[in-house]
């Protein structure tokens, strides 16, 4: 877990380097309550508290990223108790959890919240924060409107949520983790493959279109999610085939939900669902063992 | 073809793991024949079957290698006295698996018809190659008739009935033998020592193998973290196999090649099925044998003990085990009497140090920890590892976050986390969905588990509480 936190410590700079304070609060706020939640749940279960394995704060970290950098206090409370409660603790903790704890806390409260997490909610005109005045790139390709700059998708320097802006800090973090072998690159790689495949077709049917393949790879969420996300290996398949059918099904959900739901980014809603059928892959994927099945089996 | 031969691997292993070796205490040290144990305790089922039958009484002179107990049934063994000397009531012994099986004590005569230099000359000292001379001429049921005579077993650890194997198979038939020096295990170098020191026997005893059941080549596995070895076998097989291997002129009834592949050192490389896959390029079916693909595979010091069965006439009475660990004040490789007490090897290596806090029977990844050092050493001894406070850190186990280490070291391509869980929970269903028959309980994925989950030993127990179906 100590290798996930320093994975992400160039996503955070990112984060706190575009929002400011706004992350810096946002990042304390959704980390303290995921220890709190943590300690607390587990006393209700009577359990040795688990805070020492670090894994409520990287669940708190990447609630965080995933949040808008305006949203406020009470929301990334609820967000986080919800994902530590609901996520992790009733399936009896970590490494029983069926689902993303963090993706659980988002959705949670995405649907309680819807206000303070709709597209317009990540804009405060009047705050100090050059980022947060402008609308994020894919609810403004959404629109119709202005197609950001691959430069500041690249550098991070645009809206959206905590984390999500900046490319570079998410392939620094991600490969590091890929060469610990702390993820699994299979995962990142299928899920990426798939996203400029399926985002290359669209380009070349529809060759005008100012939102590129690059676009699409290098804005919204996919890149935190594809490196730190699906990589949590509690709610991921097994196997080798398994992760490569997992990040495939993963980028297709995306693309499939950015380019013809209402929703501009669908990395959570992929998240969660490749979640379920998990352990779905993990039975069409058992392997063969050396020298063939045995004819019972 | 040209020049000295490199000791360097052309093929290894892509799975399991590679845990440090630890061989150098004992690597470089020469095989010490231990002094005549005051007592020694037989088991009657030391190898893979039916117990032997008992031939002797109580309170009975023994000879060194008289018949203790014959062989019951085709798939057993006979068992020989190690020792001179007179018999006692027969008693239970435990072996290190837990297994409490019918023993023999003998208490050994002052006087032995052979100790010291004498017995190791007799056990892998002398030349063989004298005796190899006519080896294609001899009767093969002679051979396979010599060695079940000789209660030879599997000295690599399964103790697999050594004359099954050189039975002639007319519905499988042989085409190679696969002689495995591998010995992955850390710490053993009991199989080393022999290729050194007794390489001339090691090839005798896998031609006249050979000879038994057909096979037409013969292939010497060595891992290349032994280039002693690798040299004394390729001097051993010599002139011959250069002249034997020229394809073109091998004729129908011509001796068989001999060929050393040199394997990239990975634990469990030696483990039967993994040899035959990475020295042959064969896979040995789930549930079944190396003899499904052609192959048999024997141990470098059961083929030493085959030479010396079939060339001297003499039955398998002592072995080699290597004594070693943190725990030991003086490491060494021993020539022992099976049926030995692993405390009289101990007291023959200076004792267990102060800081000894386990003595594990076999190597540290599959071997059993001894719950009593009067425990006898078996044909399918081959060590004792006493470990120390700092070779045991237990930190404390954590849960499965599904990480998949297990997975990709699993050298039989298994799930072990699944079929540990399934074992922990008895779901036999899952176990068997997830194949856990075909786990070798090498202890790779115990090994490479983050959060410390004894993976092996859960499914261990799992097979072990398995329903028959």
């Amino acid at each position: 877990m100590l290798d996930v936190l320093i994975a992400l410590a160039p996503v955070a700079a990112m984060g706190v380097y575009v929002f400011g304070w706004y992350a810096v609060k946002q990042i304390g706020v959704c980390v303290l309550s995921c220890l709190a939640a943590e300690a607390i749940f587990t006393a209700m279960r009577r359990r040795r508290a688990t805070l020492g394995d670090l894994s409520a704060v990287v669940t708190g970290a990447i609630l965080a990223f995933s949040l808008p950098a305006t949203c406020p206090i009470y929301v990334a409370v609820i967000a986080s108790f919800a994902a530590i409660g609901l996520g992790k603790v009733v399936f009896g903790g970590l490494g029983g959890n069926v689902f993303n704890p963090a993706m659980v806390g988002r959705a949670f409260a995405m649907l309680a919240f819807t206000k303070q997490l709709a597209a317009q909610a990540y804009v405060d005109a009047g705050a100090g924060v050059h980022a947060l005045t402008q609308a994020t790139p894919l609810t403004a390709h959404e629109a119709g409107g202005p197609v950001a700059s691959l430069a500041d998708l690249f550098w991070g320097t645009t809206n959206g949520c905590v984390g999500e802006t900046s490319a570079i800090a998410c392939l620094v973090g991600g490969l590091y983790l890929c060469l610990r072998r702390t993820a699994s690159w299979e995962l990142p790689a299928a899920a990426i493959a798939t996203v400029a495949v399926i985002a290359g077709g669209i380009n070349l049917a529809n060759p005008a279109a100012e939102w590129t393949v690059l676009h699409h790879l290098l804005g919204g969420a996919l890149l935190l999610g594809a490196f730190f996300i699906i990589t949590d290996p509690v709610s991921t398949p097994l196997t080798r085939k398994g992760k490569l059918l997992y990040g495939v099904g993963f980028g297709a959900l995306v693309m499939l939900i950015r380019t013809l739901s209402n929703y501009p980014e669908g990395v959570m809603f992929s998240v969660l669902l490749m979640n379920a059928v998990t352990p779905l892959i993990n039975r069409w994927t058992i392997p063969a063992p050396l020298g063939g099945r045995q004819a019972s089996g | 073809m040209s020049g000295s031969p490199s000791t360097r691997a052309t093929a290894g292993l892509s799975r399991g793991v590679h845990p440090p070796d630890r061989k150098s205490p004992t690597a470089e040290a020469p095989i010490e024949v231990l002094p005549t144990p005051a007592k020694v305790l037989i088991p009657l089922l030391q190898h893979t079957g039916a117990p032997a039958a008992a031939q002797v009484k109580p309170k009975q002179d023994v000879e060194l290698g008289e018949l203790l107990a014959e062989p019951d049934g085709f798939i057993s063994a006979g068992v020989h006295a190690s020792v001179r000397g007179k018999t006692a009531r027969a008693s239970v012994a435990t072996l290190p698996n837990g297994r409490h099986v019918a023993a023999v004590p003998i208490t050994s005569a002052d006087e032995q018809p052979l100790a010291g230099t004498a017995l190791y000359a007799d056990v892998l000292g002398g030349d063989w190659a004298a005796d190899t001379a006519n080896i294609e001429g001899r009767d093969p049921q002679d051979i396979a008739d010599a060695v079940r005579d000789a209660g030879i077993v599997g000295l690599g650890g399964a103790a697999f009935p050594s004359h099954v194997k050189l039975a002639r198979n007319d519905s499988k038939p042989i085409d190679t033998l696969l002689v495995n020096g591998c010995e992955c295990e850390p710490y053993l170098t009991a199989d080393h020592r022999i290729m050194v020191e007794a390489a001339p026997a090691v090839v005798a005893g896998a031609r006249l193998a050979a000879r038994a059941n057909g096979a037409e080549r013969i292939v010497i596995a060595i891992e290349d973290n032994k280039p002693a070895a690798v040299e004394a076998v390729r001097a051993a097989c010599g002139e011959r196999s250069r002249a034997a291997c020229g394809e073109r002129s091998r004729a129908s009834g011509a001796a068989p090649g001999v060929t050393v592949a040199v394997l990239r050192t990975r634990y469990p490389q030696g483990g039967e099925k993994q040899a035959v896959q990475v020295a042959l390029g064969r896979e040995v079916p789930n549930g079944g044998l190396p003899l499904d693909v052609g192959v048999v595979v024997l141990n470098v010091g059961t083929s030493a003990a085959i030479a010396r069965a079939v060339l001297r006439g003499k039955p398998l009475t002592h072995r080699v085990v290597t004594v070693t660990g943190a725990g030991v004040a003086e490491p060494k490789n021993l020539l022992v009497p099976v049926g030995t007490p692993y405390r009289a090897l101990l007291d023959a290596c200076g004792q267990l140090t102060r800081d000894a806090v386990r003595v594990v029977a076999g190597g540290p990844m599959m071997g059993f920890a001894l719950g009593d050092l009067d425990t006898p050493v078996t044909k399918g001894t081959s060590g004792v590892v006493a470990l120390t406070a700092c070779d045991l850190p237990r930190p404390a186990q954590t849960a499965c976050i599904r990480c998949g280490r297990c997975v990709d070291v699993c050298p039989m391509n298994l799930v072990p986390t699944k079929i540990a869980t399934a074992a922990r929970n008895r779901d036999w269903d899952l176990a068997r969905r997830y194949e856990m028959l075909a786990c070798i309980e090498c202890g790779c994925c115990a090994y490479a588990c983050p959060a410390r989950i004894p993976l092996a030993q859960l499914i261990r127990m799992g097979k072990a509480e398995l329903p028959r179906e």
